[in-house]
């Protein structure tokens, strides 16, 4: 029988069976379309974060203690100030340099009271990690050297602790201190890693203070230009070096960072195929399942085929195909409506989702592979069925 | 006259629930070309399993069966469903009509096996309903049919590719004796218009008279009658 005929004959069963088998096909639909969207969502939120990264700009070094590594437990940090001062005066320009001491923290207005990361950041923050105070003003030079209580919120905190109100000279509470709000941040929005509109800016002399500790957690350095980073970061080094062992600090680019979020992220959009990928095997087993019920039901039919002279490869073929178009079509949905289910939720969910040519050569392999791989052995016991017993089955 | 079918000495044995039950112990018959002969016996007397051999659908354990003087044992599943499929028209006691295809479908389907382009399956099929005097019928699926009538359809698919051969199991144990007489009197009338040797197997002393010889099995055995 030539490969058109059996196809005929499959889909003609296939119709016969409406229901069931849109039933089979709908377990291999949404395999597909769980591989498809979820494996979306993790390259959306990948190139959402290296988009926030990359918004730091290209030419910041970032100075942590400790190894930045995967896996590494943060180790506490033994920065001062003094080392951010010796930092500025090695590079000639205390202005490229800031540093910040963060601490998560209950802050209140009134009624309203909010879980908010606290920075302490030196005058220069803004500048070095290019956060734009859009009304009022960042500290200033005397704020910092006297560690006066004053506040610049990010953008969220000042809508979630004043609403409809006017937050500029108001006072609010940290740690049972009061502060007084001279500014408010440009809102930068992001969906993942740290929300970045949810920070409170105070002093970082203020804060060490307020946290009773002198520590600096980390050191923040511009370079001039991008040609002149690895040049900075040696003469960075050199300065720490001598209060540090190698061992005890880390300083990373930009292109660093984007590394190791784009590993982390490439497990996570990995974890989340895998899972999907289960949904869409679950779905094989399904076709399997009703593949050997429809032999089972078919067994006169496979009697009479063989009678009217179909051979063993002929039955098998039909079986075969069967199995094939029922996960092809619903790979096939299966793909359309993913895309579809990404597309909707980038545009009207806060997730961002982008469909990547990858996991639709995937879903689309993976399930003719099913359809094949479960197929195959319900097909061959049909196949192999004995026409004399087939065709007294009742 | 040439032989048709040949059983030499034929043993047909399978096991039951543990024990091996013999359907046929040494039965040797021949079936000459153009011969219209019934196998006549009580149920169980092992006339199905007999048939089944005659139309390779089923092979002895020991012992012989030729068809067109080719030992079926030397056939391969591929050779033996060409056999099937070119030389054998089958018509059964339950017709075995697939019931989503039409009557024009289920006709054409041995066709399809044999490798036949689709528009020249469906005339050769009109023609074989017309023969059974079903033209007006073709566009019907089974369940739209009386007894008779899908009785008449399985005989259109049994002649539709020419057979040497037609083997009829029981052709009337599902129909009325009116009905079952016109299935037997357009069986009769196709072996001789065409000169297809045919075999039915009945239980019927009635329907098996009607042949022009008898081969009585009895416990597995052949009780030829004159």
């Amino acid at each position: 029988m030539k490969l058109g005929e059996a196809a005929r004959v499959a889909l003609e069963a296939i119709r016969a069976n409406r229901l069931r088998s849109g039933l089979t096909t709908l377990g291999v639909v949404i395999g597909v379309l769980a591989v498809i969207l979820l494996v979306a969502i993790g390259q959306g939120a990948r190139e959402e974060i290296t988009a926030t990264i990359e918004d730091l700009g290209s030419n910041l070094l970032l100075v942590f203690p400790g190894q930045a590594d995967l896996g590494q437990a943060p180790t506490r940090s033994r920065f001062t100030l003094r080392d951010v001062e010796e930092v500025g005066r090695e590079l000639g320009d205390p202005g490229r340099v800031a540093a910040d001491l963060v601490s998560g923290e209950v802050v209140r207005a009134r009624n309203a009271s909010a879980f908010v990361s606290v920075l302490g950041v030196t005058r220069t923050f803004p500048n070095v990690v290019t956060r734009r105070v859009e009304r009022g003003d960042h500290f200033s030079a005397s704020d910092v050297a006297t560690g006066r209580r004053v506040a610049v919120l990010g953008a969220s905190v000042a809508d979630e602790l004043f609403p409809g109100r006017d937050p500029m000279g108001a006072t609010l509470t940290i740690a049972g201190l009061r502060f007084r709000v001279t500014g408010v941040l440009e809102r930068v929005g992001a969906s993942f890693g740290p929300d970045r509109d949810a920070q409170v800016l105070v002093p970082i002399t203020a804060a060490q203070r307020l946290f009773r500790d002198s520590r600096v957690d980390a050191i923040f350095v511009r370079a001039r230009t991008t040609d002149s980073i690895e040049q900075d970061a040696s003469r960075v080094r050199t300065v720490l070096s001598r209060r540090f062992r190698a061992d005890e600090f880390s300083i990373l680019t930009q292109q660093d960072l984007i590394g190791v979020a784009g590993r982390v992220l490439q497990l996570l959009t990995l974890v989340l195929a895998a899972i999907a990928g289960i949904s869409l095997l679950v779905g094989g087993v399904g076709v399997s399942n009703i593949m050997l019920v429809s032999v089972s039901e078919r067994t006169r039919e496979i009697g009479l085929r063989k009678a009217l002279g179909a051979r063993t490869r002929d039955i098998t073929l039909q079986f075969l195909l069967e199995a094939v178009v029922l996960t092809g079509a619903g790979g096939f949905v299966g793909i359309l409506s993913g895309t579809a289910l990404a597309v909707m939720a980038d545009r009207f969910s806060p997730l961002p989702a982008v469909v990547t040519g990858w996991s639709v050569t995937l879903a689309v392999t993976v399930s003719v592979a099913v359809g094949v791989l479960f197929g195959v052995w319900p097909a061959w016991r049909a196949g192999r069925l004995d026409p004399v017993a087939a065709l007294r089955h009742e | 006259m040439t032989a048709v079918v040949e059983a030499l000495d034929v043993w047909r044995s399978y096991p039951l629930d543990g024990v091996e039950v013999h359907a046929l112990r040494g039965v040797s018959f021949t079936i000459r070309r153009g011969e219209y002969v019934a196998i006549a016996g009580p149920s169980g007397s092992g006339k199905s399993t007999l048939l089944h051999l005659l139309g390779a659908l089923d092979r002895p354990t020991t012992g012989v069966v030729r068809f067109d003087g080719r030992d079926l044992d030397d056939l391969g599943d591929g050779e033996l469903a060409a056999l099937r499929n070119q030389r054998v028209g089958f018509v059964f006691q339950s017709f075995h009509l697939l019931p989503r295809l039409t009557a024009l479908g289920n006709v054409a389907l041995p066709l399809v096996y044999r490798g036949v382009p689709r528009r020249e399956r469906l005339e050769r099929a009109a023609g074989a309903l017309a023969a059974v005097g079903l033209a007006d019928r073709t566009t019907h699926r089974p369940n739209q049919l009386s007894g008779g009538q899908q009785q008449r359809v399985a005989m259109a698919r049994a002649i539709v590719g020419d057979p040497q051969l037609i083997l009829a199991d029981e052709p009337t144990g599902n129909l009325d004796t009116t009905t079952g007489d016109e299935v037997m009197g357009m069986l009769r009338a196709l072996h001789e218009e065409r000169g297809t040797t045919l075999v039915v197997v009945t239980h019927e002393a009635r329907i098996a008279a009607r042949a022009d010889r008898r081969i009585q099995v009895v416990d597995g055995r052949v009780e030829e009658a004159p």
